[in-house]
């Protein structure tokens, strides 16, 4: 029968599996970059770097969200701008499907497209939300292998 | 993995990140104190040029593009006209052949797409002769 700490371990590779861009896509090889850089020095880097992002998220929609607000007079550039950025810190952390909807939304913003670029911004918003509580899943699961006593498998997407 | 990150820390090199997304001076940092290059931060291309004027020189600065105040484009021919001799390695998203062509004759020594990984940063540093693959 397994021990706890192998179940959790076992639990944790499935889940980072279920991320990657063979099943459900959320992230890609960058996380594994990215996870390459946390060591003893900075043992939370990688919980560190993903919370600057969601706050990069949160204020980069918060602006593209305003920008669209202004009915009949849209910056179309103002907004681009802001989904360039995002589009830049999404593709840093490996965040592939909010990367990939930025490609989308900019394409929206180089042609104008009022309605695509706010179907854009609602599906960039559920998306990045997603990724949130499936990175804080799995940020939990690695506490419960450390509580246990276990080490966190190394799992590359 | 740790094995294979080589450590330039004896070679003393200095570096300076010049991004406006703190997502990527987080890493790019990081990247950085990594391979055991110091290095400091600021958030575009005005502070680029105003670090410098207050005497502070690196051999390296990972130039971003697109940031506001003054874009990498700018930054990189004004610290050219300056006198500085620095690598400069321009670290870009994807962008139009014009655009890239542009950066380059600002005066930038190589350029890397983001993201950055362990991999770009070294072939930056062996292609800027700062580090030798064994």
């Amino acid at each position: 029968m397994d021990t706890l700490v192998a179940q959790l371990q076992r639990q944790f590779r499935d889940y980072t599996i279920s991320l990657s861009p063979g099943f459900f896509g959320f992230l890609d090889d960058q996380f594994t970059e990215l996870k390459k850089l946390q060591d003893e020095c900075s043992p939370d880097f990688v919980a560190e770097v993903v919370s600057l992002f969601f706050e990069d998220c949160e204020k980069l929609i918060g602006n593209m969200a305003r920008a669209l607000d202004q009915t009949g007079n849209v910056d179309f550039s103002l907004v681009g701008s802001s989904v360039h950025q995002l589009k830049g810190s999404s593709s840093s952390v490996g965040a592939k499907r909010v990367k990939g909807l930025c490609v989308t939304f900019k394409e929206c913003c180089d042609s104008q497209n009022f309605e695509g670029c706010v179907r854009c911004l609602q599906q960039v918003d559920i998306e990045y939300k997603s990724l949130k509580a499936k990175l804080q899943d799995l940020f939990n699961l690695e506490q419960q292998i450390v509580q246990a006593g276990g080490r966190i498998p190394q799992v590359d997407i | 993995m740790a094995d294979e990150v080589p450590n330039l820390a004896e070679s003393k090199l200095t570096a300076l990140v010049v991004d406006d997304n703190y997502v990527n001076q987080s890493m790019h940092h990081k990247l950085l104190d990594r391979l055991g290059i110091e290095n400091d931060v600021v958030c575009n291309g005005q502070e680029a040029v105003d670090v410098h004027c207050s005497g502070r020189n690196y051999d390296l600065i990972l130039m971003d593009m697109d940031m506001p105040v003054m874009n990498g484009i700018q930054a990189t021919k004004r610290l050219r006209e300056m006198g500085i001799e620095s690598k400069i390695a321009g670290v870009t998203t994807r962008a139009k052949e014009e655009e890239m062509q542009e950066f380059m004759e600002a005066g930038l020594n190589d350029f890397q797409e983001k993201p950055l990984t362990i991999s770009k940063l070294l072939s930056i540093l062996h292609k800027l002769d700062f580090y030798v693959h064994t």
